[in-house]
């Protein structure tokens, strides 16, 4: 158990892969810098794996004054006993104040494992870190917690979590939510190599084999994105949305409902289970708007949806409104488009 | 060679049908607005166990922790072919956060001779994905999260493969091992008409107390409590008892149950309100769709 140190440092997981950094930790350095700030701390970033230590430099450039570096053959792939441990020995002493973790496949099975050695709480898929104060019911004051905010009972609420007796403060936060700082090449920091030790008991898992692949689609760098809904009614008719993504050069994508009835691959997905999307436009077809969708793609900035129920949820978080038939409104969109294009292009229709 | 595995399965507010405001006005929430569900995923974890004791023998045991209700999703993993359900049910249990649950769970598991320890990769109400890893701890034993298709064992070693996100992995391990299961691994067996006439009248003891009591209202205490025993003995004889485990049987530490057990609280909850922007109509014509177009391209949102 750690107590609360009012000046621990804010601490990142930076999680890699082959020797390459993730987007997700990239994106918590500038949230994690932004925290330390307001708290007038340093901010660290943990780097565990074998011959990393090329990437303390990118950490520093997106914001780090500190990376602990664990170096060690045993650590070329990720294990979940023997990261954990090297992570509660640095906890253990240096005592941050606040550990988050991208809420990937591997810090959602890393982060409680810690934090159930440590005895301290974590807070899953945070969409937003905030700091504030907390009164207790019995009058007493917490200032400068660590705001853990998540959406809950499958994104009907949204619960701000805190710990104020039991430290570090520790979050896993879901992957593309925090946006990415520009690096700063100038950006000076401080690489502090720790010693490793692992026993074979900390390494109960054999790997006998790994297959990735990259995404179809990168969702999450797309400008404009076109997605559609199960009130497409078939895959054969999903190509109205390839359409109309195409005449826009942008990208197709997806409710869940319409990935698991196969209209689509789920790398197309947007929403609570899918990635999350910020683009300049975003045009939602046949797509109701459970809040598990909207979750993922209210921060576009401009919204259209098209649905033949003007009660659509979808309707709510709408820049503009089109109720009709969709088989109807995208074919004339798309026309629209392409004449709007062309005569703009030579320099009529102004 | 038999395998004995143990089960946690959790029962959730079915947060996929909300049927009214999923808050109370006072900010609690409003349970009655959603039906109690067995946990989707918990279901899975039980068919990877159900799967086991058909390949190579021995037992399945399912424990949840919650509200005495929660016996409802013990019976449906009876009718599913379970051998005995277990409910961990104790007002002291109240707040817990993951860490609390998954230290009340660890007290119960090690009551029982385990190979493998099987959870759901998540539960619908809090979407966590913490209890599993962090029981994993507490038992002291090696945890396979994400588990994605049904797994190969021989001997004291299993192999599984684990969705890791952008692909997957096979990985091998020693028993006993803890895995949590996603909604891909498998396809959950019904329930078995035979297993539900069987245990259609199974109960905890506090359930058989409670309608013997309403059955003989004239009774006094001590006459119920002693036709209950009698009962719950009747019961145990034909398999139909299911076990009612609380913190005092698990001899558990009061200080790492509940709200004190808990280090997460809960700051603040608020009822999802998105932002309301001003929405323009756009009529479905080609004249309104035109316009549409020009005012994206003049606010240079497309090129």
């Amino acid at each position: 158990m750690i107590d609360v140190n009012r000046q621990g440092e804010v601490w990142v997981f930076a999680e890699q892969h082959g020797g390459l950094l993730e987007d997700t930790p990239i994106e918590l350095m500038s949230k994690g810098r932004h925290l330390a700030d307001i708290l007038g701390v340093q901010l660290g970033a943990m780097l565990l794996g074998d011959n990393v230590k090329g990437l303390a430099k990118k950490l520093i450039q997106y914001g780090a004054d500190k990376v602990y570096l664990a170096e060690h053959p045993l650590l070329e792939h990720y294990q979940t006993n023997s990261y954990a441990k090297i992570i509660y020995d640095l906890i253990h002493k240096y005592k941050p104040q606040i550990v988050i973790y991208g809420a990937t496949a591997v810090g959602r099975d890393l982060g409680p494992r810690i934090a159930s050695v440590i005895k301290a709480g974590l807070t899953a898929d945070c969409t937003d870190l905030q700091i504030g104060d907390h009164k207790t019911t019995d009058g007493q004051m917490h200032k400068n917690l660590l705001f853990q905010i998540r959406p809950a009972f499958g994104g009907n609420i949204i619960a701000t979590i805190i710990n104020y007796d039991r430290w570090p403060q520790m979050a896993t936060v879901r992957e593309g939510v925090m946006v990415m700082a520009t690096p700063d090449t100038a950006r000076k920091g401080q690489v502090i190599t720790e010693k490793v030790q692992l026993s074979p008991q900390e390494l109960p898992i054999e790997i006998l084999e790994e297959h990735t692949r990259a995404k179809k689609v990168d969702l999450k760098a797309a400008r404009i994105i076109v997605a559609g809904g199960a009130g497409l009614g078939s895959k054969d008719n999903f190509r109205l949305i390839w359409d109309l993504a195409n005449c826009l050069g942008g990208a197709p994508a997806a409710t869940r409902a319409a990935v698991d009835l196969g209209f689509i691959d789920h790398d197309h997905q947007v929403g609570q289970t899918g990635t999350t999307v910020r683009p300049s436009l975003y045009i939602a077809v046949g797509i109701s708007g459970a809040i598990q969708h909207q979750s993922g793609m209210n921060q576009s900035q401009k919204i259209v949806a098209i649905n033949n129920d003007p009660q659509a949820p979808i309707f709510d978080v709408a820049h503009y409104k089109i109720v009709g038939d969709l088989n109807d409104v995208v074919p004339k969109m798309i026309k629209a488009i392409k004449e709007k294009g062309f005569k703009e292009a030579i320099g009529e229709g102004k | 060679m038999a395998y004995n595995c143990v089960v946690l399965v959790k029962q959730v507010p079915d947060t996929k049908r909300v049927t009214g405001k999923a808050m109370n006005d006072d900010g609690t929430v409003n349970r009655a607005a959603l039906p109690a569900i067995f946990n989707p995923e918990d279901l899975n974890a039980l068919e990877m166990a159900l799967d086991i004791k058909d390949r190579f023998g021995g037992t399945v045991t399912v424990i949840t922790m919650g509200l005495p209700a929660a016996v409802a999703i013990l019976k449906d993993a009876l009718y599913r072919g379970a051998d005995e359900a277990i409910l961990v049910t104790d007002a002291r249990c109240a707040a817990s956060d993951t860490l609390a649950t998954s230290y009340i769970l660890s007290c119960a598991v090690k009551r029982i001779k385990y190979d493998i320890v099987l959870c759901g990769r998540q539960a619908i109400d809090g979407d966590t994905a913490q209890v599993g890893p962090q029981l994993a701890e507490k038992l002291g034993i090696p945890q396979i999260t994400y588990v994605e298709k049904p797994v190969e064992i021989e001997g004291q070693t299993i192999t599984a493969q684990r969705n890791i996100g952008n692909g997957w992995q096979k990985v091998k391990t020693q028993l006993p091992v803890l895995l949590t299961v996603t909604g891909e691994a498998n396809v959950p067996r019904v329930a078995a008409a035979k297993k539900m006439m069987k245990y259609k009248a199974a109960m905890t003891p506090a359930g058989v107390e409670q309608k013997i009591k309403a059955d003989n209202s004239h009774a006094s205490d001590d006459e119920i409590k002693e036709m209950a025993v009698q009962k719950c003995s009747e019961m145990d004889k034909k398999g139909l008892l299911i076990e009612q485990w609380n913190l005092d049987f698990l001899k558990a530490d009061l200080t790492w149950c509940g709200r004190s057990g808990s280090p997460t609280k809960v700051h603040r909850i608020q009822s999802v309100v998105l932002a309301s922007k001003d929405t323009k109509s756009i009529e479905p014509t080609d004249d309104g769709l035109a316009g549409m177009i020009h005012e994206l391209l003049e606010d240079k949102i497309i090129a």
